[in-house]
């Protein structure tokens, strides 16, 4: 069970952080921290800026005001996101999913994971065009690295087929895996249950549990399946509008009212 | 029949040398949907490149094969620093422009390089070394296939086995390959995107560059002016084939030589042009996404 964690301390913390398109205010101040070894949710309903923040943490949008900051777990150097490109992001041990699939379709199942694991390769491109003996070294544990990795994630069985042909359970599985191929200490899943049928979603659930046990990661979701953030979280988010509307365990979130208001309001029978 | 070969072998030769440059043409495309205007500029340089270091070194008294060599490798580094620069210059700062814009700076910047080496040389055809020596062996066929032709097809061959290596099986050639079907997520795994750009930009110019040397030794003239109409050429080879897909620009270049050789060597010579294009028009009406491209349903 969740309270039996004793979680370390702040890995993820984000301050006041506010984005705008335009006219619209998508993220209004919003403040959200991640500790080691937590499964944190953040919930609301559809428009409520959830994608729009990870967008902003991943270094796809500058956000308007605010601060991210990460407090990686071994080397202990607060560093800010804030500027970062994609890439840097993701190199310093951020990795992500989308709420649609997005895998490279037209390649294989190993060389998806493969391209994420690339970004721990010490190689340069001289590297790979001349190929000296480090190089091939170096690629054929990304290739060992990449295999154990899909069979962590129990998809090894595709190992060779293309990305586009594989079964939709497996796909969002192979998306986690290459996520995870890039090392990460926080894993960001956007709806990873999206599109599964509630056996599909069972896997799932243990799949990120074993996840955060094994990989010791910290875990941030966004999910609409009520019954697997009230069974994963141990901590939720609920924002609405762009705004932290309650925080707090599932236990407290099922009873506050600001959020069966704002949220679960017709799902609650008087 | 030795016509026949003559011209089957001269279509060949064209072919490889539209399929050199229409590789960057079709790897651009692949990565930044641009049509990069200004490759056949950077396949002119780099034919001057080579026949600058080429009379130097002619002058110091060196040897063919070492000059062929060395003028070569001048070439492509110089080239290829023509294609980073432009990429970083005429098309980064504009990339989430509409295409349009980046279609507009890319002929500017072909216009640019074509005046920049008319004024910095000269506008007369300048006479290029023949640096491809005479092979014995091939003496008795010397009607039909000349030494230059052969290296040209050995070179060419070569470069595209290299490249297909590369593509399939390096790192860099994932990250291209995972660019181009999804740039943000490529970003997102970790790949450098602008760094995976400009490696492609660097390679494609490379191999422009090793055309160019190549068809200036073989036809022994250049001016500033070659690279538009190759560059034409070499565009419509990609697009004949599938802008986008490697083999398909080879494909698509081989097509198109061997159809400008035939018709040249049993209609007329005069013509030559107009049937390249107007062939292109009837591909075009047939199969619009050209000979291997797939007509993309897929990409909203």
């Amino acid at each position: 069970m969740a309270a039996a964690h004793n979680f370390g301390k702040d890995v993820l913390e984000v301050r006041s952080l506010s984005m705008d398109f335009g006219g619209l205010r998508a993220l209004d101040k919003l403040d959200l921290s991640v500790r080691q070894g937590e499964i944190v949710a953040l919930i609301g309903p559809n428009g409520a800026g959830k994608t729009t923040f990870f967008n902003c943490i991943t270094g796809l949008h500058a956000p308007t005001e605010g601060e991210m900051l990460i407090h990686p777990p071994n080397q202990g150097k607060t560093q800010r996101l804030n500027g970062l490109k994609p890439n840097r992001v993701t190199e310093r041990g951020l990795a992500r999913t989308f709420q649609n699939i997005r895998l490279f379709p037209n390649m294989t199942v190993l060389e998806n994971v493969m391209i994420g694991r690339h970004c721990r390769m010490s190689a340069g491109i001289p590297g790979a065009i001349f190929r000296p003996r480090s190089t091939r070294e170096e690629e054929n544990q990304v290739v060992d690295d990449s295999y154990a990795m899909l069979e962590k994630i129990g998809i090894e069985q595709f190992v060779n087929e293309l990305a586009m042909n594989l079964p939709y359970g497996a796909q969002r599985r192979l998306e986690i895996a290459r996520a995870m191929a890039t090392d990460p200490f926080i894993l960001l899943l956007d709806e990873p249950a999206a599109g599964m049928n509630p056996q599909e979603t069972r896997r799932l659930d243990e799949l990120i549990l074993r996840l955060r046990e094994q990989e010791k990661i910290s875990i941030l979701l966004i999910e609409h399946d009520m019954k697997m953030v009230m069974s994963l979280s141990d901590r939720i988010y609920v924002v609405d509008y762009g705004k932290k509307i309650a925080e707090g365990s599932p236990e407290e979130i099922k009873r506050n009212p600001a959020v069966i208001k704002a949220y679960l309001g017709e799902e609650i029978d008087a | 029949m030795d016509y026949f070969l003559e011209l089957f072998l001269g279509g060949l030769t064209r072919g490889s040398i539209y399929a050199l440059i229409a590789l960057g043409y079709t790897m651009v495309y692949g990565i930044i949907e641009l049509i990069n205007f200004a490759h056949g500029e950077i396949y002119m340089i780099g034919a001057f490149t080579a026949l600058i270091v080429a009379g130097v070194l002619t002058l110091m008294g060196w040897n063919e094969i070492a000059i062929l060599v060395i003028a070569s490798i001048v070439a492509v580094i110089y080239s290829s620093a023509y294609g980073f620069t432009i990429e970083k210059i005429a098309y980064k700062p504009i990339r989430k422009a509409p295409r349009l814009s980046a279609l507009i700076s890319a002929i500017g910047m072909s216009m640019f390089l074509q005046n920049y080496v008319l004024l910095a040389q000269t506008s007369d055809f300048l006479p290029f070394p023949s640096l491809i020596p005479q092979f014995e062996f091939l003496e008795p066929y010397a009607h039909i296939i000349r030494p230059s032709e052969l290296v040209i097809y050995t070179v060419t061959a070569s470069v595209m086995v290299a490249l297909t290596i590369m593509i399939k099986f390096t790192s860099i050639g994932k990250a291209m390959r995972a660019t181009s079907q999804d740039k943000t997520m490529a970003a997102l795994v970790g790949i450098d995107v602008d760094r995976v750009i400009s490696v492609t930009f660097i390679v494609g110019s490379a191999t422009a560059a090793i055309g160019g040397v190549l068809i200036a030794s073989h036809i022994g003239q250049i001016n500033f002016y070659i690279g538009f109409i190759a560059g034409i050429k070499a565009f419509v080879a990609a697009v004949l084939g599938g802008i986008g897909s490697i083999p398909g620009a080879v494909l698509g270049a081989l097509v198109l030589g061997w159809t400008e050789s035939f018709f040249t060597g049993y209609v007329s010579s005069d013509y030559e042009d107009v049937f390249a294009f107007v062939f292109l028009v009837f591909i075009l009406i047939f199969r619009p996404a050209g000979i291997l491209g797939r007509s993309e349903a897929e990409k909203v």
